[in-house]
């Protein structure tokens, strides 16, 4: 097991426990794809506490903020005693993403199907100004019900991006059930095929395969329809929609930290 | 205006390439002449106004200076929560413009009226709300948010407009105008009925009632003081604008009277809440909701010669 894999989630375990707020469940779905981006492919520069990242990660589904914040603060971008500031009284880490917040959050989000859009008008710019630098947008799957995540999709197409790359967290759960109950959208890979991107099935937990598809030489815009396990790390949280809402008490926090440390 | 927005605009990108037009399909025959100079920063995203903000607001944060053009209400309310979030509470340098101010678009029916925008837009904390009311406040109010700082949204009227103010008047964003002096009463207009606001003034200075002319092209920042100066001279106020008389150049007054402490004679001329199921041309509408010259000039003075309660 990966230790700063581990470090995340455990981050995560402990803000969600101390704050008592929900979505650890979309949290713990994204720790490795987050992890890959600011460990093995983003472009970030510069010395800890003074890191800028060249390319480009927006948290469309900004829900998972806290996988976001601990990620970054793993990674250098601020000191991880200020993860003790998310979500209460006098805290500085939203629950939802504010870009004056920290160091590292690049847009404001919280609403759904904003980022796809923002960040195919910074990956316009960069083509532009001839910039080699790339943007990624991680998105829920249930975000993809948005009406708005095709638009962008069907821009991003026409121009033929290059250096847009979009992560779909597919964990297969949204706020009433199953994604696919809610409202079908099984054939997603075809649905984003047929917008004209390219897509690479991955299973969004394998950094080695992560790494190799986000790298993968793209002639436009690509996606990964990554699938993941919500609540994935934590045994009793995995694919429970309860873990949408839920955040774990005495009991829950004590034995999800024992199965994390037992991980190692 | 049209004409006067794109012109200027031209002028400037030519001096300034950091500025972007963007438009969700809209701007046939208005737009082409930026589109043919600079391809390169000239986007026509499709009929999608929500990625057209989103995309703008991407653009802004890359450090572009960023129109999206179209007909007031898909620029505004169509993808209001993208104008909330990706420009107003990022505070990105994205300026809404919207054509077709209040009823100016008529016949085409009240899905293409604007009547509620000023008070949406204003609401919104960071944003700059820019009603210019004549060609030469178009161009000075575009020339001046190229640099200005901060998300903005510049409401135009359509076409044939005629100038009201004098070459070498200045207009700078959250300032009023004084058009003409007068002490019997003080007329606030924005926006589109600058033009009649004007009309209406010559017609009353010739039956011997001098009014103060007062243009109010920012309504936000809303310029407080020249209001207080006319609470002070104690001058019967009226705000004549084609929106709703909910949340306008009306309602910013009448808020600005009642924390003054001070009493004063006011009216809000504007349309009332209320929906235009009528069908008809610009000055048709109007006459219906008794906005054109001479409505305004009987209702004026009445409202003059009415005693205080």
């Amino acid at each position: 097991m990966n230790m700063y894999v581990r470090n995340i989630r455990k981050s995560i375990l402990d803000m969600m426990y101390r704050s008592k707020s929900s979505h650890i469940g979309s949290c713990f779905s994204i720790v490795e794809i987050l992890y890959t981006l600011y460990f093995k492919v983003l472009n970030i520069q510069g010395s800890t506490y003074k890191l800028e990242a060249k390319d480009k990660f927006i948290l469309s589904k900004a829900h998972g903020s806290a996988a976001l914040y601990a990620t970054l603060a793993e990674r250098g971008f601020f000191s991880k005693e200020r993860l003790r500031e998310y979500y209460v009284d006098g805290g500085s880490l939203p629950g939802h993403l504010d870009m004056l917040s920290v160091p590292g959050v690049e847009v404001s989000a919280g609403s759904l199907g904003h980022g796809l859009s923002i960040g195919t008008g910074i990956a316009i710019a960069k083509k532009q100004e001839c910039k080699s630098e790339h943007v990624y947008v991680l998105l829920g799957d249930g975000e993809c019900n948005e009406g708005s995540v095709w638009e962008a999709a069907m821009l991003a197409a026409h121009l033929q991006l290059t250096n847009l790359t979009a992560i779909v967290d597919y964990n297969k759960f949204q706020g009433f059930g199953k994604t696919n109950e809610v409202i079908n959208q099984r054939n997603l890979n075809e649905r984003w095929l047929a917008f004209g991107w390219e897509v690479i099935e991955v299973d969004g937990h394998n950094i080695e395969k992560l790494e190799e598809a986000l790298k993968a030489v793209q002639k436009g815009p690509k996606v990964l329809i990554a699938h993941t396990i919500k609540g994935k790390g934590v045994s009793f949280m995995e694919n429970k929609l309860e873990w949408h809402y839920k955040s774990p008490n005495d009991q829950e926090y004590l034995l999800a930290l024992k199965e994390m440390e037992d991980m190692l | 205006m049209r004409n006067a927005f794109i012109h200027s605009l031209i002028e400037e990108a030519r001096r300034n390439k950091d500025i972007f037009l963007i438009t969700p399909d809209l701007g046939f025959s208005v737009l082409e002449k930026f589109a043919e100079e600079f391809p390169d920063r000239f986007l026509n995203v499709g009929i999608a106004e929500q990625n057209a903000i989103g995309v703008a607001s991407g653009l802004a944060i890359s450090g572009k200076v960023v129109y999206v053009y179209s007909i007031i209400p898909f620029v505004t309310m169509r993808c209001f929560e993208q104008v909330r979030i990706d420009v107003a509470y990022m505070n990105s340098n994205v300026r809404l413009v919207g054509v077709g101010a209040g009823l100016s678009y008529g016949p085409s029916g009240a899905t293409h009226h604007a009547i509620e925008d000023i008070a949406i837009m204003r609401a919104l904390p960071n944003m700059t709300v820019c009603c210019p009311g004549d060609p030469l406040e178009v161009r000075q109010i575009l020339k001046e948010s190229v640099q200005y700082q901060g998300p903005m949204y510049i409401r135009l009227a359509k076409s044939g407009e005629p100038q009201i103010h004098s070459n070498d008047t200045e207009v700078k964003i959250g300032k009023a105008i004084v058009v003409c002096e007068g002490e019997d009463l003080a007329i606030l207009a924005t926006s589109n009925m600058l033009e009649t606001a004007y009309k209406v003034t010559c017609s009353l200075k010739e039956k011997g009632i001098h009014c103060c002319l007062i243009s109010v092209p920012t309504l936000k920042p809303f310029d407080y003081q020249t209001i207080n100066e006319l609470i002070n001279r104690n001058i019967p106020i009226v705000t004549l604008e084609e929106h709703s008389v909910i949340g306008g150049l009306g309602s910013i007054v009448a808020e600005q009277i009642a924390e003054s402490g001070k009493g004063v004679k006011f009216k809000r001329l504007g349309i009332p809440d209320s929906y235009s199921h009528y069908v008809g041309s610009h000055v048709y509408l109007r006459e219906k909701f008794r906005l054109s010259e001479n409505q305004i000039i009987t209702t004026l003075e009445s409202f003059i010669y009415k005693k205080t309660l």
